[in-house]
């Protein structure tokens, strides 16, 4: 074979053209998406034939079709939902059996999670340096509003109920899941074996019982135990047996995040002279949780779902509240009704996390080259 | 640096101990230091002095320990037998005394090793900050001077991601400049880079060596070994085989292991 000689000047480069238009914009997108093959465009079809039988018929029975004003189930004649019922129990649903007249404590609660969480999941958010403070102090203000004590009329926690159950339990577990979780990952790889032993007992432990069973223990046994004058808070001991619960998980989740953090990384931050607790702190555990946040909001999600588990110690969250309404003879047989409204107090709450975390995977994406 | 003191060898080492200006002059002292990985008998019978500002290119077939031995010296690895003190200070198992040692001993990694979640000007001013407590305004001004040495003052606000491979790695030695250490090891740092960026990094280190800096550098450069270093030492099995001035090891190799290690990498 002989080699033919090329070479091209710099007068000669090829130069740059644009893509041709079938590619980009509305007709790429709808090339390369939806009708990319003859099996994807058949795929395509029977999804819009699908979606056109269930959402116009889903719209006629949640609003075209529906009641939503009467006293009791007999009101509602149409043949769609029946959501007369919201008016009345919609207090109940939000705030369970909490006093009445003291249902503001728990709006000025929510209400002030805005400034709390506000600086710690954005950034550029004006005086972010003084509404940390404020941040870091929100769990006792917040308590303080619920509960009460000092000035305010106490309400006991055997009236929480509804969705501020549900947010309160749920919002608690996150907030204490994380560091625990944290700090139970870090003990497993800890080279000290009285550390790493009770990290990974307790992590097995309570990994390997379902959540309904250390609320039964919680509620039942554990009162055996303990002096017959000493009691724990029923909404305490929730709040102990999810975090404890989601913590175990959270552990394994974190741990698969430092197990990703190459090796280099720990050497070059300890040649440095950085200690284990800075080395921690300032280099593995931003990069290890930054590859978790996936993982750890699938088991915030996962937590806050079992919240609803606490109808096993005798509270009432959202879904009991929904529970003993069925059950009621004046709305009796409005489950569909009852849980799709309780199904999205759930999907909003949870659908925001996932939104927030891959806001927040972006944001911290630094390895992107451009 | 090497001819002139003779004492520098290892046989010569004992005789130096009494005299306090030899003492003085002495950064690193390693006296039979022994490493196993596991029953692997890594280091064997180590002996080793370094002078302030000497340069030392340590090379040798890959397993050899030498990546190893200098890896010793800050103790990112720890050894059963034998001393190492640096500048007055052995290590041991005290954490204050290895605390006290990383300050001044520098390290420069085959990977790098930037911190990807910082920018350059956050990896360069972690350590001064949280090791050495210098104010923030201080280190930030630390920072853009070393920056400016290694000729990348332009990076500062970049993510480590976003610069080549030559850059990265002289953000990297920026960063262990910025601790203001005594002493800087370097294990194959320009192995990881691509041919047309070996230069730029090295470069930066015989800048390095030229200003003064106490420099063990285990590399196959050997264009920078006959540049730069004053004594070039030959490992294999573990075992320091020959240490001698770059002319003479190049030229005039004694062992058999060396003519052979030297004809492969040459004819490469």
């Amino acid at each position: 074979m002989t080699v033919q000689p090329f070479h091209r000047s710099q007068a000669d480069m090829v130069p740059e053209r644009a893509a041709p238009v079938t590619t980009v914009g509305v007709i790429g997108w709808l090339r390369t998406n939806l009708f990319s093959s003859w099996i994807n465009a058949a795929f395509t079809l029977i999804a819009l034939y699908l979606l056109w039988l269930i959402v116009p018929a889903l719209i006629d029975w949640a609003f075209v079709n529906a009641d939503i004003a009467g006293d009791n189930r007999f009101a509602c004649k149409s043949s769609g939902a029946c959501w007369a019922w919201v008016d009345q129990r919609i207090d109940q649903f939000l705030y369970g059996f909490y006093t009445a007249e003291q249902t503001w404590r728990v709006d000025v609660a929510v209400l002030l999670l805005i400034p709390a969480l506000a600086p710690l999941l954005f950034e550029g958010v004006p005086f972010a340096r003084q509404l940390r403070w404020f941040s870091l102090a929100y769990p006792v203000v917040a308590s303080f509003l619920l509960v009460g004590g000092i000035g305010l009329e106490g309400v006991p926690t055997d009236q929480f109920g509804g969705f501020m159950l549900n947010l309160t339990v749920g919002l608690a577990g996150i907030v204490l899941s994380l560091p625990i979780g944290i700090l139970l990952a870090l003990g497993r790889r800890s080279r000290l074996p009285i550390i790493r032993m009770l990290c990974i007992g307790f992590i097995e432990i309570v990994r390997g019982v379902p959540l309904i069973t250390l609320l039964f223990v919680s509620n039942i046994i554990l009162p055996i135990f303990l002096p017959p004058d000493v009691t724990v808070d029923s909404l305490i001991r929730v709040i102990v047996m999810v975090t404890a619960f989601a913590s175990a998980y959270m552990a394994e989740v974190i741990r698969g995040g430092l197990q990703a953090i190459p090796r280099g990384q720990y050497e070059a931050a300890q040649a440095l002279g950085l200690r284990y607790w800075q080395s921690m702190g300032l280099i593995v555990l931003p990069q290890a949780l930054k590859i978790s946040i996936p993982g750890i909001v699938n088991t915030f999600i996962g937590l806050f779902k079992d919240t609803t588990l606490v109808i096993i110690i005798g509270l009432f969250d959202i879904l009991g509240i929904g529970n003993a309404m069925v059950a009621h003879p004046d709305w009796q047989g409005l489950s569909t009704e009852a849980y799709v409204f309780i199904a999205l107090f759930f999907f909003v709450a949870c659908f925001s996390m996932s939104r927030y975390s891959i806001h927040l995977e972006k944001r911290l994406d630094t390895e992107r080259r451009y | 640096m090497a001819d002139a003191t003779p004492d520098a060898t290892p046989d010569a080492a004992p005789a130096a101990a009494g005299d306090p200006t030899q003492e003085y002059r002495r950064i690193i002292t390693i006296e039979g230091l022994n490493k196993w990985f596991g029953s692997f008998h890594v280091l064997r019978d180590i002996d080793l002095i370094v002078e302030r500002q000497e340069k030392i290119v340590i090379c040798g077939p890959s397993g050899s320990g030498k990546s190893t031995l200098i890896r010793c010296i800050n103790r990112l690895e720890d050894h059963q037998e034998g001393r190492i003190v640096i500048d007055g200070t052995e290590l041991t198992h005290d954490l204050k005394n290895i605390d006290t040692i990383r300050r001044e001993v520098g390290m420069v990694f085959q990977q790098f090793n930037l911190f990807p979640h910082l920018t350059v000007l956050e990896n360069l001013c972690i350590a001064p900050i949280w090791v050495r407590k210098t104010p923030r305004d201080e280190a930030e001004a630390l920072a853009h001077r070393y920056l400016e040495r290694v000729k990348i003052p332009e990076q500062v606000d970049k993510y480590p991601g976003q610069l080549s491979g030559g850059q990265q790695q002289r953000v990297a030695i920026a960063r262990s400049l910025c601790m203001q250490p005594n002493i800087m090891l370097f294990d194959e740092p320009t192995s990881a880079l691509d041919p047309e960026m070996i230069k730029e990094v090295l470069d930066v280190m015989v800048d390095l060596a030229e200003s003064g800096m106490t420099m063990l550098v285990v590399t196959h450069e050997m264009g920078f070994a006959s540049q730069v270093a004053d004594r070039v030492i030959f490992m294999d099995q573990g075992q320091i085989v020959e240490q001698n001035t770059p002319s003479e090891f190049f030229n005039n190799p004694q062992s058999d292991r060396t003519k052979l290690f030297l004809s492969q990498i040459l004819d490469k």
